[in-house]
């Protein structure tokens, strides 16, 4: 059986950074991205990566982004935040001042159970700041 | 000094009679309003390892040879275990232990819901012990199940005693009415889904064990696990640093901690078992159910007369009934109440706490029907609220430490006043309406609970507690409190948490008591080392105690002197200034309670019934805010939570098996970021003067009581529909039309005929 990526990023090479919250490509904890495009590491199947450059959270430790997170306290359990970070790196690098429908909808594929979704709006309109 | 008392202790609207020893707490309060650090909005100081990815939840703990556990769960509702084999699973390849029924109280033989723990399988990987359990063969006689609630009442089906409360006459109070309201209201089982599914590793080491959990209460893990292991708790060391959220699920070991416990010992190798989420859909409790047939009664000026209703928890096999009839008891000065609660059991998954256990569910029949009552009076539903202000707990006349409700409803008037304002947005199918619910809940905490804080030659401060923080940001707190306290800034204080092998012993995070039970003790200890720092402050520079203080990093003196902290800790070299302190009593003879009110606005397409939530305003009294920006993501988060439960989520249970059809974060649906509204805020933020030595009240649990009501209301508001269930589904909300228009055919023909 093959193997995930989410399971080699995690279980081989120690980057638990990524989080695997569903398994089943539902809850988007899991992202991260496959040269720049976010994609589900838990239904990624690490042997059709092949030669695309895998970013994930630990990737991103100085992002801008993280601070706006933190400082917008985007960030509660935290459980689901690396991914939703990852996601929003996706979005601001193709298009760094997203509207409030184009943060809805690059993000509705990541839940958070805690409801952070209003500071992660706010991070992410704000993270240039 | 310490001083023994006999005392009621609540969690979550339960109370016991408990001995505890408390100690004084003699601290002068703080003035009201932010100070240097507390009442700020200060981002949360383990923020940055969070968002990074790098705090260390269970789920990422790798120890050398750690197993992984599946669990067969029954996929019956109800059956009992004929034959059982599990020597198929011994001898598949990486398996190192198997157990079933006889080997542990917590796997069974007869199985009362699906997703009962049946058998157990510890393999070098996760997929290897699946693939086993899935080989262990079981032969089963396949019962009955009980399913329906209103069913197991008749048959006096219960997990407890059926409760019955009486004041007044509610009889009496409804023969003098003037208007009554009957109706049934229902609510949906809903599932906490934690993103961290409910997790363990164990691990023995010498003779004792540790055990990494992601869990609202280490102190209760130790507890019940050295309980269960016939050990000293003291052998039992519970670790929990990072958890990925609780809601109230994670207050107790569940099965899956014995599991590993047990695996752990037959391998002697740490363990874990990890729920799968398609698991966490099924066994690791939930909200329940609920069906309220309720009454109101008012004369014409609005007084409440009569309130009553019976109340059917649909617990499942196991779990304690909540006061899903607190609200009505509680939040209005209503003379006769008659109340009668029903704890169903029935062959489904066991309830656990889930945020306001309950008060979500009561709320929304009572506060619905509270609108019902208004709407018949004539009278405006804010007004008639205030004309049934309780001015003290009338369920045994105590006065209320602090209870600022009515300044919430002021405070709200601005918002509820743009009522025209919306109705008048409404376009073609598109209705728009504003409703309003109040909140009543507990949240005080309460002793025991203990910190101690170290201060280094550097002047810096470590707080250390073995307490959790399950998300809420309760370690900012803590911080902040330690900060002020002590008069140095926020970033030379560290807390240590998470680990009961390190620090004494702190509250459950549940029945949002994390902030007021152990901020008191925090504030205790750095209280205790500022006491010391000052006496050796006084004979360094030879001066009076009294006279001394400690501010913004320095020691000051009323005479205009002032030193940099250092100068003074920077004597003790390697020594250190030790601070303890402990969560005082409640003040006795007081019901200490949490309240506030939203404001929601909606849209409803009348023509598909899709309903639309475009904005809620949360007005909420919990004492002293210590951290506004945290507070307004508790509020944010509730309200979140709140509306899934209103609009989307809901299990699904097959009504002929019990099996449980949602499983999956497809089926199950949770609020994404494209379906929140705007959210205005708002803390009165005074603190309560009876309450501990900060007046500070928990947050985690009041912002997602109302909120389901306030929905409700408004879409009463704006279509006249009467929402009797949870959640508003399409369907439901296309049936309160139908019904509405009914209503309002037959009132027209009604008047034709007259």
């Amino acid at each position: 059986m093959g193997r995930s990526l989410a399971q080699v990023l995690r279980d081989d090479l120690g980057f638990t950074g990524t989080k695997v919250a569903c398994g089943e490509g539902h809850c988007g904890a899991c992202t991260v991205q496959l040269d720049g495009v976010p994609t589900l590491s838990c239904i990624t199947l690490v042997h059709t990566v092949g030669d695309r450059e895998v970013t994930t959270i630990e990737g991103l430790r100085d992002h801008r982004l993280i601070h706006a997170f933190v400082r917008t306290d985007a960030v509660q359990c935290g459980f689901c935040t690396p991914g939703q970070v990852v996601s929003a790196a996706a979005l601001v690098a193709a298009n760094p001042s997203p509207s409030k429908d184009e943060i809805q909808h690059a993000m509705s594929g990541n839940l958070c159970r805690c409801g952070t979704y209003p500071k992660i709006e706010e991070a992410i309109r704000t993270w240039q700041d | 000094m310490a001083r023994l008392i006999r005392t009621e202790k609540e969690v979550e609207g339960r109370y016991e009679e408990v001995w505890i020893v408390v100690d004084e707490d003699a601290l002068d309060r703080w003035p009201a309003g932010p100070l240097t650090t507390v009442g700020q909005r200060v981002p949360r100081v383990d923020g940055l390892a969070r968002a990074r990815g790098q705090a260390l939840f269970t789920a990422d703990l790798q120890l050398p040879g750690m197993l992984h556990t599946a669990v067969l769960r029954s996929p019956y509702a109800r059956a009992r275990v004929i034959s059982i084999d599990l020597e198929p699973a011994r001898s598949a390849f990486g398996v190192r232990a198997v157990i079933g029924p006889a080997d542990l109280d917590q796997l069974t033989d007869e199985p009362g819901y699906v997703g009962h723990a049946v058998a157990a399988v510890a393999a070098d990987t996760f997929g290897q012990a699946q693939a086993a359990a899935e080989r262990i063969v079981v032969e089963w006689d396949v019962l009955e199940p009980l399913l329906d609630a209103d069913e197991a009442v008749r048959q006096e089906s219960f997990v407890s005693d059926v409760a019955n409360y009486e004041r007044g006459d509610f009889e009496r109070g409804l023969g003098g009415a003037d208007v009554v309201v009957e109706a049934e209201y229902r609510t949906q089982v809903v599932v906490h889904n934690s993103l961290e599914t409910h997790q363990a590793v164990c691990h023995w080491e010498d003779d004792g064990i540790t055990i990494y959990i992601s869990t609202q209460y280490i102190w209760g893990i130790r507890a019940s696990m050295a309980d269960h292991l016939g050990l000293p708790p003291d052998k039992v060391r519970v670790i929990c640093h990072a958890m990925g959220g609780g809601f109230g699920a994670k207050n107790s070991p569940g099965d899956y901690t014995p599991i590993a416990a047990e695996l752990a010992k037959r391998t002697a190798r740490p363990v874990r078992c990890a729920l799968t989420r398609r698991e966490e859909n099924v066994a690791a409790g939930n909200r329940n159910a609920t069906i309220q047939r309720l009454t109101a009664a008012a004369t014409t000026d609005g007084t409440l007369v009569a309130l009553g209703g019976d109340f059917v928890n649909a617990v499942g096999y196991s779990g304690w009934s909540a006061t899903t009839e607190g609200p009505m008891k509680m939040l209005y000065a209503c003379d006769n109440v008659r109340t009668t609660q029903y704890p169903a059991k029935l062959n489904l998954p066991p309830m656990a706490a889930f945020r306001a256990p309950g008060f979500v569910e009561g709320t929304f029949g009572l506060e619905c029907l509270l609108d019902e009552l208004a709407v018949k009076l004539g009278i405006d539903p804010l007004e008639l609220r205030r004309m049934n202000y309780a001015d003290s707990d009338r369920t045994d006349d105590r006065p209320f430490s602090s209870k600022n409700l009515a300044e919430c409803y002021r405070r709200a008037e601005p918002h509820w006043a743009k009522r025209d304002e919306v109705r008048a947005r409404s376009r073609g199918p598109w209705k728009h309406g504003i409703g309003l619910a109040s909140q009543i809940w507990y949240g005080g905490g309460g002793p025991p609970s203990y910190a101690w804080i170290r201060v280094g030659s550097d002047g810096r401060a470590q707080v250390v507690t073995a307490m959790q923080d399950i998300g809420t940001g309760t370690r900012t707190a803590m911080a902040q409190i330690a900060a002020e306290e002590l008069g140095i800034p926020l970033d030379h204080v560290q807390v240590s948490l998470g680990d009961s092998a390190r620090g004494p012993f702190a509250s459950i995070s549940a029945g949002s008591s994390t902030v007021p039970s152990m901020g008191p003790a925090v504030r205790s200890a750095a209280a205790d080392a500022k006491r010391q720092i000052i006496e050796i402050a006084a004979q360094r520079f030879h001066l009076e105690e009294r006279v001394l203080d400690l501010r913004d990093g320095q020691i000051v003196s009323t005479d205009g002197g002032s030193w940099p902290l250092t100068e003074v800790t920077g004597l003790l070299e390697s020594g250190q200034i030790l601070g303890q302190g402990a969560r005082g009593p409640n003040p006795a003879g007081m019901q200490v309670l949490t309240f506030g009110v939203q404001v929601a606005e909606v849209a409803v397409d009348v023509e598909t019934g899709e309903v639309r939530v475009d904005k809620i305003v949360a007005i909420h009294d919990v004492g002293r805010v210590i951290n506004a920006l945290g507070a307004e993501s508790q509020v944010e988060g509730g309200i979140i939570q709140g509306i899934g439960h209103t609009l989307s989520e809901e299990r699904i249970d097959d009504p002929a098996t019990g099996s449980i059809l949602s499983r999956t974060l497809d089926a199950y649906r949770m609020p994404t970021i494209a379906d929140v509204p705007e959210i205005v805020s708002e803390l009165v933020d005074i603190p309560d003067e009876h309450l501990t030595n900060l007046g500070s009240k928990g947050l985690g649990e009041p912002p997602i009581i109302p909120v389901a009501a306030a929905i409700a209301n408004a879409i009463r508001d704006a279509t006249g529909a009467e929402i009797r269930s949870l959640p508003i589904t399409r369907e439901e909300m296309l049936r309160a039309l139908r019904e509405a228009e009914a209503r309002e055919k037959e009132r027209r023909g009604a008047a034709a005929a007259v």
